[in-house]
């Protein structure tokens, strides 16, 4: 059924999958979101999302298509931008809305039509088979381990697309890469948080380790830290309550970033953050 | 190698010959010809628009559609980017987002080749910032992030350090740091300079050379030769104005 809470059964898989999810969203969130590109992870997913629709449409695994869907979309549109000069919030309108106008569409246009079809995909499962969590761990190994070789690069052309270019960096297919490695986490992420919900964990836990950080190292750890702690708590907070996953997920991380607003208000924290005058 | 006039032996470092941009049928640079040697604090002066920023992002590889040849190091920069890790770029103000989380030390980090920490904190030295390596690149002033930027392109050991109008904004203070650390680097390291400018007494203090550029190179030769002959400074002047009209 829709919003399902998470089983006794189930909360091994859940754990481990959620925990390697958390670790990739909060990694590559924060590069979308030192580049302003909080919402790209929203348009990615919900682009995602038409490749879902044109996944059950078709009859091949909607996982696979949308990740496809996702990736060659988001790239496509980011080589428009650069040729047409098109600014950044403007591509990830037209990603998102693009993307679930065809997936309506193809939802209509499928036989046998079934709402549970997709709601795993648009709010996130509560239920992970155990292939699934074999996926989930690879990719999220294949992706942090090329973060690992790669985030220095990546980080100077975030910092200044210009030195990093002077400096002989292929400030273009970096991007490329991180779009790419960003499209692969939302698909793999979708499974755990849903499409609608999937932003909360590429901007929340930055946001708020950026309220107490003072170097990249310490955001890096911090918002792996806030992110899992908000995946683990979450996942626990369905079982014992028998609500939503993903909702519980997102709104811990929601009661992260309030409470670091509230203790940074209140000058309990006095590092230099994102809402530093 | 090369000899000049005086027989004595040096290095050419860049080699740029009759390089021309065209912006949608505007000239922006027209047949620009000249050198620059081991050693040399070349001091480009010229009003706004004259060009300086498109030869910059032409010597730098940030602009490719030109006609001409640019060689760095004896090789035309079209068919190698190699040479970018021996050129140091400070560009015209640091457009730095004040809440990017990342230390001072961390920004010198970044670059390819400078996973060595004692480079990093040889750079800091370099530019008197190295007390200051764990503060957060945002908090601290413009000069203070030229300064870094300086450090910055020092890391890999460059052989030219290229600057685009770097203290402009900036106030009396860091730049008078600024530039007795661009001497110091330029006579103690033998690091060659060019470097764009507004200000002619920085210029006529510090450069030996000088390029005069409004489009065309008017005046290329020894700083003194051209800040002594009088009929030059007063073309460079009407030239100025008269682009600061055209802006207006």
């Amino acid at each position: 059924m829709t919003f399902e809470a998470v089983s006794y059964e189930s909360i091994p898989h859940a754990l481990i999958s959620g925990i390697a999810i958390s670790l990739l969203c909060s990694v590559v969130g924060l590069f979308l979101v030192l580049r302003k590109f909080s919402l790209f992870g929203d348009a990615l997913a919900h682009s995602a999302f038409g490749g879902v629709a044109f996944g059950l449409f078709i009859g091949i695994y909607p996982l696979w298509i949308a990740c496809a869907v996702a990736i060659l979309s988001a790239l496509g549109l980011t080589k428009i931008r650069q040729k047409f000069d098109i600014s950044g919030d403007a591509i990830v309108a037209i990603l998102l809305s693009t993307g679930l106008g065809a997936g309506v569409i193809l939802v209509s246009l499928t036989e046998d039509f079934e709402f549970h079809d997709i709601e795993e995909f648009l709010f996130g499962s509560a239920i992970v088979d155990t292939q699934n969590v074999v996926a989930i761990l690879a990719m999220a190994g294949i992706i942090l381990t090329i973060l690992f070789f790669t985030y220095k690069k990546i980080l100077y052309s975030t910092f200044s697309e210009e030195q990093a270019k002077a400096s002989g960096i292929p400030v273009e297919k970096m991007s490329y890469l991180l779009i790419a490695m960003a499209g692969v986490t939302v698909v793999i992420s979708m499974q755990l948080v849903g499409v609608l919900l999937i932003s909360a964990l590429f901007v929340l836990p930055n946001v708020s380790a950026m309220l107490y950080a003072r170097s990249f190292k310490q955001t890096v750890i911090l918002s792996m830290s806030f992110a899992v702690f908000a995946t683990v708590s979450g996942i626990i907070m369905s079982y014992q309550f028998e609500i939503a996953q993903a909702g519980c997920i997102v709104l811990v991380a929601a009661a992260i970033f309030i409470g670091s607003l509230v203790a940074k208000g209140s000058g309990l924290v006095k590092t230099a953050g994102i809402l530093a005058k | 190698m090369f000899i000049n006039n005086s027989g004595v032996d040096f290095t050419m470092i860049v080699d740029i010959q009759k390089l021309s941009v065209d912006y949608s049928g505007i000239k922006a640079l027209d047949d620009i010809s000249f050198g620059i040697a081991e050693g040399d604090f070349l001091g480009i002066i010229g009003p706004n628009g004259a060009g300086k920023s498109t030869l910059f992002h032409c010597m730098l590889g940030l602009r490719t559609q030109y006609d001409g040849t640019i060689k760095f190091f004896g090789q035309d920069i079209r068919d190698s980017r190699k040479y970018l890790s021996q050129v140091g770029f400070v560009p015209q103000k640091p457009v730095v987002d004040r809440n990017f989380p990342a230390t001072i030390r961390e920004v010198l980090s970044m670059s390819q080749n400078s996973s060595d920490s004692k480079k990093v904190d040889e750079a800091l030295q370099k530019v008197w910032m190295h007390e200051l390596a764990d503060r957060r690149i945002g908090d601290l002033s413009v000069g203070q992030q030229q300064r870094v930027f300086i450090a910055k392109a020092l890391v890999n050991s460059p052989k030219i350090l290229v600057l685009d109008e770097p203290v402009t904004g900036i106030d009396q203070y860091n730049q008078d740091l600024f530039f007795q650390i661009l001497g110091e680097l330029n006579t103690k390291e033998k690091i060659s300079i060019i470097w764009a400018s507004h200000d002619l007494d920085a210029v006529e203090r510090l450069a030996s050379k000088v390029a005069c550029l409004n489009k065309t190179l008017f005046f290329h030769g020894i700083s003194e030769e051209f800040f002594s002959d009088d009929e030059m400074l007063k073309k460079y002047s009407e030239t100025s104005m008269q682009m600061h009209m055209h802006h207006h």
